[in-house]
């Protein structure tokens, strides 16, 4: 690991200032901040992110973790710790899918230290970029190509990918939020801001090594999510090589809100399968305003891999992918959820 | 005379070895040197941890990892390093009363917090913990290099409210890999164990 400053921010405004060298969105920005710490010293130590300055955050996490229902608006803040949220009555009742992303995420001991704006904000990586030691890697070496395209891709993305980066993006909770039209509070040298969660992350386009739309020293101070029937009929499916502690090779966010027999409003985002947190619309499209049913579910599962790009040893993804989201229509379409409160 | 014990050579051997070729510990004279030149950042912070409800004022290079901070500065050396990169729980720990990986906490990033370790989870003279008599009674180790993690790790399990079944037991215990495999006597020592814990 490389030397680094290290100061310890006594405030959310110090350390939006401090911070002032994060960069826009880059992956690799000499100043970064540290809260949980699971991603960044991991990544620190394999000398893959060689940051002149980090700025602590633990000192802040007491006054920004609060997780609190507003009407119909969940709030979650941008420092609660994964473990916290995963296992709050506000968040099983009025939105699971949250609760289980989180739950199936990482080990306890990684759940206890990652805080949720961390978690949403680790890189979309792949093992070629944690080694440093592959010289071609357009997200650590800008222009040095992608060791991914030609090598072995397994567990890389097929949707929103291009010629720069084929690596996934690892996490669950993203994928629900994703979904769901979360909303973030941002706090930065000049203010406040509020922005979906869909406008957070990039696609690569050529330039992988910015991940992010933040800007120069922004914090997520927040997260807020709207709640109701649609949210309570959710369910989040993680398909993995291994049982626990592993990421997912496929996983699908679902929300469903169905009357008559009828589908209302379908929510769905992707895991395991994408460059970014992913959304599919046309998959929701397809089911809007019809019966939900086995040739229905399967429909809008074609439509929401239809755009899949493979690489060799990931060929096994799509259909991994539609029957991933199959089952977690299923799974939304036979809960129970819980009663409005 | 001092009792000889495994930690007491392991301690003394290094300490020895380090007058040898440096006059302080090893890792911090290594990481120090490192960061001179190149107008690299002055990378020794004075750092007060809290461990076992004693409290440790210590030089540190900044990069230093609580479990570094631990084994090679403090003589704690129950807490063991596995992997050294979040991916096995040897190094689990107590910080705040949750169990966490040592390995990827930064030292100076948990200043004057509560930390506990393996050494602090029975009294020096004292019975063993619950947890520890478990796992001697059930045979839940073969090498034993993971256990103080597993056990720390499976403390908090059951503080959590997390060793409910077997199943419930592997999911949240999953964080602590055993090479041994003696994962099967580990949920039996927890289930032997989870009724004597007090709730958190």
């Amino acid at each position: 690991m490389r030397p680094f400053d290290f100061t310890q921010a006594e405030s959310l405004s110090q350390a939006a200032m401090l911070a002032s060298g994060t960069g826009q969105g880059q992956t690799d920005a000499a100043t970064q901040f540290l809260a949980g710490g699971t991603s960044l010293i991991d990544l620190m130590k394999l000398d893959v992110l060689r940051p002149r300055r980090l700025v602590g955050l633990s000192g802040l996490r007491d006054a920004n973790e609060r997780i609190e229902l507003n009407g119909r608006e969940l709030r979650l803040g941008g420092f609660a710790k994964m473990a916290a949220v995963a296992r709050h009555p506000l968040v099983l009742a009025h939105c699971p899918a949250v609760a289980q992303s989180l739950a199936l995420a990482a080990s306890a001991q990684l759940r206890n230290m990652a805080t949720l704006g961390g978690n949403v904000l680790q890189k979309t990586r792949c093992t070629y970029y944690r080694d440093a030691t592959w010289a071609a890697c357009n997200k650590r070496s800008p222009g040095s190509g992608c060791a991914a395209l030609a090598g072995f891709n397994r567990n890389h993305a097929i949707l929103g990918v291009d010629g720069s980066c084929i690596a996934q993006y690892p996490g669950d909770l993203g994928v629900v939020f994703a979904a769901l039209d979360a909303q973030l509070d941002l706090l930065g040298p000049s203010g406040t801001r509020q922005i979906p969660f869909t406008a957070l992350h990039t696609l690569a386009m050529n330039r992988p090594h910015i991940e992010t739309t933040l800007r120069e020293g922004e914090i997520i101070t927040q997260f807020r999510l709207p709640v109701g029937a649609l949210t309570r009929r959710s369910v989040y499916v993680k398909v993995r090589d291994r049982a626990s502690y592993e990421f997912a090779i496929s996983s699908a966010a679902v929300a469903l809100e169905v009357e008559g027999g009828v589908v209302r409003q379908a929510r769905i985002g992707l895991g395991g399968m994408a460059y970014k947190p992913w959304r599919s619309l046309e998959g929701e499209q397809a089911l809007s305003g019809k019966p939900l049913t086995e040739a229905t579910m399967a429909a809008a599962a074609t439509a929401a891999l239809a755009s899949a790009k493979t690489h060799g040893f990931n060929d096994y993804k799509p259909e991994l992918g539609r029957r991933t989201l199959v089952r977690a229509l299923q799974e939304a379409q036979a809960m129970t959820p819980a009663r409005e409160a | 005379m001092t009792k000889l014990t495994r930690r007491t050579v392991i301690t003394a051997g290094a300490a020895m070895a380090g007058a040898g070729l440096h006059s302080g510990p090893l890792f911090a004279r290594d990481a120090a040197a490192e960061g001179e030149g190149e107008g690299a950042p002055n990378n020794v912070a004075r750092v007060r941890l809290m461990v076992n409800g004693r409290e440790h004022q210590v030089s540190l290079d900044r990069r230093t990892t609580v479990l570094d901070a631990l084994r090679e500065h403090l003589q704690l050396t129950g807490t063991k390093k596995g992997c050294d990169q979040g991916q096995c729980g040897a190094c689990t720990v107590h910080i705040r009363g949750e169990r966490v990986l040592s390995c990827l906490t930064l030292a100076v990033a948990v200043q004057g917090q509560r930390i506990d370790t393996i050494e602090g989870l029975s009294p020096p003279q004292g019975p063993l913990h619950p947890m520890q008599r478990a796992f001697i009674d059930q045979d839940a180790f073969q090498c034993g290099y993971c256990t103080p993690g597993q056990i720390m790790s499976a403390v908090a399990c059951v503080r959590e409210g997390h060793a409910r079944s077997d199943d419930e037991i592997r999911e949240y215990m999953s964080g602590n890999l055993c090479r041994c495999a003696a994962y099967p006597k580990i949920v039996a020592a927890i289930k032997q164990a989870r009724g004597l814990l007090e709730p958190a």
